[in-house]
């Protein structure tokens, strides 16, 4: 059974028997092609992070239109102008100043989307993250940009670095293919593992219990969801822009 | 012992096998324990560096986390996602 069944299979196994809430519960099926495929809690989710980073950024784009250099911006923009340029700061010091810029759209954009979807855990929403097929949609993405540049800077080269030296090929190519694997069983293990922890401590005790326990709730939150998720955050976004950077060589300034 | 059923042995050795998948959580631990003990050393050494530091302490041992979570990984396909009893 590869790893795709197993996105599939967590729904039945948590619909079936499973009292604690761990998995990914299936809340719709459809037959497409003739495989019977899930909407499950994680498709929800992602469309309310979605939505509420649409309307986030829907509101920052009113506030810098009324914007003016004349007037004193006020903290919501301030806020945001803070964010993007601290975007900007950080790919072009990780990935140089002659093509740190281009990739700033990119790495601003996993940034938020990710701490939206990590943060989500907070709201009651199962996150997003807590599914294996999400930061593997993401990893893949990020395997395609390194490959694409590495293309481009480094031309044939760039299929030439694995047979350096020519007896680690094999090794080199596992390399290659364990990157994305890693990247997304990174950011996939440690939202997993605090949602479980979570999931096992409510479970754990009554509804009663639970109101008077909570400082303990509360402080797990803040490490499992609040910690964990931004640090995985910004991991992934410095994986991505190190081994982006990586294929630039010598072009690098 | 006749009356122990095909599945239920399965889910048993699973839950078992899990715990021992977890086993590689050791190494992560020491490992992260290492690099932030030498963080630190190197902030005491040079405070004005504490951004670098951080950023290049805190990507180690996110990459040091790995062999953990393929560890992890295996401990929850086993316990959530069980390969094994589809081939009774």
């Amino acid at each position: 059974m590869g790893l795709g069944n197993m996105i599939h299979v967590l729904p039945y196994l948590a619909n079936s028997e499973e009292e604690l809430d761990l998995g990914v519960n299936g809340l719709k099926s459809f037959q497409l092609f003739g495989q019977t495929l899930w909407i499950t809690t994680t498709h929800v989710s992602v469309l309310i992070v979605m939505i509420v980073i649409v309307i986030f950024a829907l509101i920052a784009r009113r506030a810098v239109l009324k914007g003016s250099p004349d007037k004193v911006p006020g903290p919501f923009l301030t806020i945001v102008e803070m964010a993007v340029e601290a975007v900007d700061n950080l790919t072009v010091s990780n990935m140089g100043e002659k093509y740190g810029g281009r990739f700033s759209n990119y790495i601003g954009t996993l940034f938020l989307y990710l701490v939206f979807a990590n943060l989500s855990g907070l709201m009651g929403l199962r996150p997003p993250t807590a599914d294996y097929g999400c930061p593997l949609g993401l990893a893949l993405i990020t395997f395609v940009i390194i490959h694409y540049n590495g293309f481009k800077h480094e031309k044939a080269m760039h299929v030439g670095k694995l047979f350096q030296p020519v007896l680690l090929t094999p090794i080199n190519i596992i390399g290659e293919v364990a990157t994305p694997m890693s990247m997304s069983l990174r950011l996939f293990g440690n939202i997993m593992s605090g949602t479980i922890m979570m999931g096992l401590l409510y479970g754990l005790l009554p509804f009663v219990l639970q109101i008077f326990m909570f400082p303990v709730f509360g402080f797990l939150h803040a490490y499992f969801d609040v910690f964990s998720g931004l640090i995985q955050t910004y991991v992934f976004c410095m994986l991505t822009m190190v081994f982006t950077a990586q294929c630039f060589g010598d072009e690098k300034a | 012992m006749s009356n122990i059923t095909d599945r239920g042995l399965i889910l048993a050795c699973s839950a078992i096998g899990a715990g021992l998948a977890m086993i590689p959580g050791i190494g992560p631990g020491v490992g992260q324990g290492i690099a932030a003990g030498l963080g630190a050393n190197a902030v005491g050494r040079n405070p004005g560096a504490k951004g670098d530091i951080m950023s290049t302490m805190l990507l180690g041992q996110a990459v040091a986390e790995t062999t953990g979570l393929y560890g992890f990984a295996t401990a929850i396909i086993l316990m959530f996602a069980n390969p094994l009893i589809g081939k009774l």
